[in-house]
């Protein structure tokens, strides 16, 4: 009687054994799913033409046969650098705006009391339900009317174009709200008591507390400036004055014949890197970010 | 008297980001509704020939490719959001049951949202290669003749599943996220309750996990309803500028790609009052979809 309650114990482990290896299992084949097309992108970059046009396909290269040449060939297809230098700017100065607009206004909906605040916020709210495209077309007008769409357009203008737009969120004000909402009044008070100014307390108290969430917006709005295709495209005059994400797209279009895949593969990782780096390092505040904020590009 | 200079100090913290979207939000909202009836509108002079009522939706409806736009949007929305939701839904749960390696299967299930759209459909697209690609070599293992997936003449069909798989794969990795933190926040009560009783795994998958899991389902699906309707850079990536095929342009144009190749004529007098019809057309779309995502989130109790 024993032995039988001991073996069917010893059953249940075993049962729980397999079942843990098989979720395992399953994982792995999924995962695999997803890394796959990362290996694809990153084992062509590295191979000659000769290689890339094999069939069946070259799985495995032997990093003494990798071809680093494909990453300089692919700075010769198109600007890269350039337009690496483009995203930066676009991106700092874009993000930026953001965060302090994002600053100020949190505060006055989390922390101010005034007339129809709430009625204003409900706009605020609401706007956040109306696709992108519909803004995109009038933006376009208005840009050109700024004249900063024309056909003799400077880097400036092009800068401006690609900016001003981007200089606040609804988004990521009402993000930081909740943020802000979470800090007790106590500590408001308590400054108020000290003599503090609300603007010294928004700046000294507040702004630190709320760095990791003001990280986060930080973080998601670069990644979207590097991610960009269609506004700058839109608005852009010069060739030169494109976004990495326009010159990956426009260098390898597949009109004219042969295409380098192994260039191109190339090309794509020097887009890619920079943003899996990026996640790397700050995955805690992109991945915290995402979740709560339920965005999608 | 106090309460007047707090109201004048409020809106001194809200002007900078009221004046900007004044100008790039607020405005642009009543004059897409103004273009959109007005008839032949030139937006350099900013002259029109009257006003129309039915006029510009006329347009785009009448264009051939608004057919097949909005067919190609409905198949990717209703094919690739259920797909996803499901598969996302059975890796979170898998992810939820291990301990050791979570973390690193956790980032390696996110990394698809940090890639750029563009770079990585250019990679799916040679996945994609008809004598190259490692879809065809994998396919060949189970004795399946070379598809032509996306290349040359590649037929539409073939063409809407290689981009479907594209996009499921690219959006997995938010759900599987936001899923992720929701089952971590369900009460082990329920499952020791469950254990006690010695449910069945897939009884208490259905019974327990996917009920508590539910709101958060919903607002996944409705979100991601929304966002599908919206796809337009997935297919620049996977096929560029074309939208198709090579011999097969615009077989995958969607709703979004019409907006933006009216904008593109933006010269033409009237392809900007089309631009926003067709983007009016999409806003009603994504509508239906808001107000039921308003009351899914009525029964997610948080703000």
């Amino acid at each position: 009687m024993e032995e039988a309650l001991y073996a069917s114990e010893k059953q249940v482990k075993r049962r729980q054994r397999i079942r843990l290896a098989s979720v395992y299992a399953l994982i792995i084949l999924f995962a695999i799913f997803i890394i796959i097309p990362f290996y694809w992108m990153v084992i062509t970059a590295f191979k000659t033409m000769p290689q890339v046009e094999t069939a069946p396909p070259i799985l495995w290269l032997n990093p003494a046969d990798w071809q680093w040449i494909n990453f300089s060939l692919a700075l010769e297809q198109a600007p890269f650098l350039r337009y690496t230098l483009n995203t930066v700017v676009v991106a700092v100065i874009a993000t930026t705006g953001t965060v302090i607009t994002t600053i100020l206004t949190a505060f006055a909906f989390a922390r101010l009391n005034f007339k129809g605040r709430d009625a204003l916020f409900m706009v605020f709210i609401a706007t956040m339900m109306i696709p992108g495209e519909i803004f995109v077309i009038t933006n376009y007008i208005t840009v050109s009317r700024f004249g900063w769409v024309t056909l003799d357009q400077t880097y400036f203008d092009a800068v401006l174009a690609m900016t001003m737009p981007f200089m606040t969120s609804i988004f990521f004000i009402f993000f930081l709200r909740q943020a802000f909402k979470t800090i007790p009044d106590e500590l408001y008070y308590a400054a108020k008591v000290d003599g503090k100014t609300d603007w010294q307390y928004l700046w000294q108290i507040m702004v630190p507390v709320a760095i990791p969430t003001i990280t986060t917006i930080t973080i998601l709005n670069a990644m979207n400036t590097w991610n960009a295709y269609i506004w700058p495209r839109l608005v852009s005059m010069d060739e030169e004055f494109q976004l990495v994400s326009n010159g990956l797209r426009d260098a390898f279009d597949d009109q004219a014949g042969r295409i380098m895949y192994n260039e191109q593969m190339a090309a794509a990782i020097i887009v890619t890197v920079p943003l899996i780096i990026a996640f790397l390092l700050l995955k805690k505040y992109i991945m915290r970010g995402v979740s709560r904020s339920g965005i999608k590009g | 008297m106090l309460e007047d200079q707090s109201n004048v100090k409020a809106w001194f913290y809200l002007l900078p980001a009221l004046i900007l979207l004044g100008i790039f939000i607020f405005y642009p909202i009543v004059n897409a509704v103004f273009l959109v009836f007005v008839d032949n509108y030139n937006y350099q002079t900013g002259t029109y020939d009257g006003f129309t009522l039915l006029d510009n939706f006329r347009y785009v409806l009448s264009d051939n490719n608004f057919r097949m736009a909005m067919l190609n949007t409905m198949l990717i929305t209703f094919v690739s959001v259920p797909l996803s939701v499901i598969i996302a839904l059975l890796i979170s749960v898998w992810l939820n049951a291990i301990k050791r390696m979570q973390g690193f299967f956790q980032t390696v299930f996110f990394l698809p949202y940090v890639t750029n759209a563009i770079a990585i459909g250019m990679a799916f697209a040679f996945m994609f290669n008809r004598r190259y690609g490692l879809i065809n070599w994998f396919i060949g293992l189970f004795g399946i003749e070379p598809v032509n997936w996306v290349g040359m003449g590649a037929s539409w069909g073939n063409a809407m599943i290689a981009l479907i798989i594209y996009i499921t794969w690219l959006t997995l990795a938010f759900k599987i996220l936001v899923f992720l933190s929701g089952l971590q926040g369900i009460d082990k009560q329920y499952y020791e309750a469950a254990r006690v009783d010695s449910a069945s795994k897939s009884r208490v998958f259905l019974k327990i996990t996917v009920p508590l899991l539910s709101p958060m389902i919903m607002y996944i699906t409705v979100t991601s309803f929304i966002g599908a309707f919206k796809t337009y850079t997935e297919v620049i990536g996977m096929f560029g500028e074309r939208l198709g095929p090579p011999g097969n342009d615009r077989a995958m144009i969607t709703v979004v790609a019409l907006v933006y190749r009216a904008l593109d004529r933006s010269g033409v007098p009237g392809a900007l009052s089309e631009a926003a019809a067709a983007s009016l057309i999409l806003f009603a779309i994504t509508l239906v979809f808001t107000f039921i995502n308003m009351q899914v989130s009525k029964k997610r109790v948080h703000y």
